[in-house]
């Protein structure tokens, strides 16, 4: 177990501002807030990306690494098969030889790309892509899985097949932090949600609560702008 | 002038040198280009403007150079490899190795900007993040690898300072260029240098077309 995460006092640059927060294990977590709230950073920071300017970032555990996980906005894949990308994250893992074909199979069956596992990463659609990031994901049965922004760059289509995946992922015991600038995907795949605003968490509640009553002016003003688009 | 058998030798001494140096010169020259675009650490930048600069270093003052090294009263002159095609490759080495590292070192430089935070996220770090990116865009690497060979294959000075130009031994195409228009032989010279320009042109078609395979192929 490498849950609760806990910040104390983080700051980045001013883009964060004394931040202090525990993630625990259960609940899916769904970060929202205007473009610049500093979600993109807050998860960068928690995933080991960045290092606070201020304050600390502590698991319970010692070697987290290895048991969380992040998808991106825009997946990177290697110039190989989407097969060897799920392989090679496996190898980086220190996963043996023997292990990484079958966990890398089960993976790619899980998000449906088993048909094309073969198949160059790179020539792949911009949905495949991403069901990709998540396979790679997948294969290391993390314990936390950070996602940002998954879907922005996604059709319709594609933002339901991701989502299914995501939610396999829970109902796997994985714990999830994502943000999001859709909020019909927030309320379908959140437990709670963090709004962020210029850098502080100005609330924290329950989802049906957060839409159905938020506490905040910011969130307020931020439900009621961007509702109408949903 | 074509069915003339020291021509051919000729040729063929000329390739098996420059296609050896350039060959070690990548085998040396990319791990080190992607090992300084990926490092941090003091005098990085230095670095790369003397390897940039480097790239300029004139043939006939590295043929100087070697040539001080493997004299008889050179610090590696007990090796007799003085006017030898050994010494040849050695020269070309030096004189192609900073073109392809600092080629190697940019192209990685810029692939690293877009592989670095999910490469990191996934838990690759120091060198095994150069040697991912290098072996990514191997194909794109092949540009810094015919700039190398194109170096090395059009060069006069630095051969014919360590290989002393001797008639079947270490005679190329472009030391045989030199001499036979010294001598007044133009049309030696001029056949030779469109055989030179014919094989140069052959292998860039050849590594234009392995590359447009390969992206078509890999994305």
């Amino acid at each position: 177990m490498i849950l609760p995460l806990r910040l104390e006092n983080v700051s980045f640059r001013d883009i964060l501002k004394l931040l202090s927060l525990e993630i625990g294990a259960g609940p899916s977590t769904i970060i929202l807030g205007a473009n610049g709230a500093g979600k993109s950073v807050l998860m960068r920071l928690m995933h080991g990306l960045l290092a606070p300017s201020t304050g600390s970032v502590s698991w319970q555990g010692n070697d987290p690494g290895r048991r969380q996980a992040m998808v991106f906005q825009r997946p990177v894949m290697l110039r190989r098969s989407a097969y060897a990308n799920v392989a090679y994250a496996l190898k980086v893992a220190g996963v043996p030889a023997k292990e990484r074909e079958r966990l890398a199979e089960e993976a790619l069956e899980e998000v449906g790309l088993r048909q094309v596992a073969h198949r160059a990463a790179r020539v792949l659609s911009g949905g495949e892509q991403q069901r990709l990031a998540l396979a790679r994901a997948w294969a290391l049965h993390p314990e936390v899985l950070f996602l940002d922004e998954p879907t922005a760059n996604l059709d319709p289509g594609a933002t339901r097949e991701i989502e299914t995946i995501i939610k396999a992922f829970d109902a796997a015991g994985t714990k999830i932090v994502m943000s999001t600038h859709n909020l019909g995907q927030a309320r379908r795949l959140g437990d709670e949600v963090l709004y962020l605003h210029e850098g502080r968490v100005v609330e924290r509640a329950p989802i049906e609560r957060f839409f159905a009553q938020p506490a905040s002016p910011e969130a307020r003003a931020f439900i009621k702008g961007e509702l109408p688009w949903v | 002038m074509l069915d003339d058998p020291r021509l051919w030798q000729i040729v063929a001494l000329s390739l098996g040198v420059s296609l050896s140096a350039v060959a070690i010169a990548t085998l040396m020259g990319m791990p080190l280009g992607a090992a300084i675009a990926v490092g941090r650490f003091p005098g990085r930048q230095a670095l790369i403007v003397v390897l940039n600069a480097l790239m300029g270093l004139p043939p006939v003052v590295v043929g100087l150079f070697i040539y001080l090294l493997l004299s008889r009263a050179g610090p590696l002159g007990e090796l007799g490899l003085l006017f030898t095609p050994q010494a040849m490759v050695i020269a070309q080495t030096v004189l192609v190795l900073p073109i392809i590292a600092a080629l190697a070192r940019q192209s990685v430089e810029d692939a690293w900007r877009e592989y670095e935070e999910q490469l990191r996220s996934l838990g690759v770090h120091g060198l095994r993040g150069a040697l991912t990116v290098l072996w990514d865009i191997r194909f794109s690497l092949l540009t810094a690898v015919l700039a190398g060979l194109g170096r090395a294959s059009a060069e006069v000075g630095a051969v014919m300072i360590v290989g002393g130009n001797i008639d079947g031994v270490t005679r190329v195409m472009t030391t045989t260029i030199a001499l036979e228009t010294s001598k007044g032989d133009l049309p030696l010279a001029l056949g030779l240098g469109i055989v030179l320009m014919a094989i140069v042109l052959a292998l860039n078609a050849a590594a234009y077309l392995v590359k447009e395979a390969a992206q078509r192929r890999f994305g």
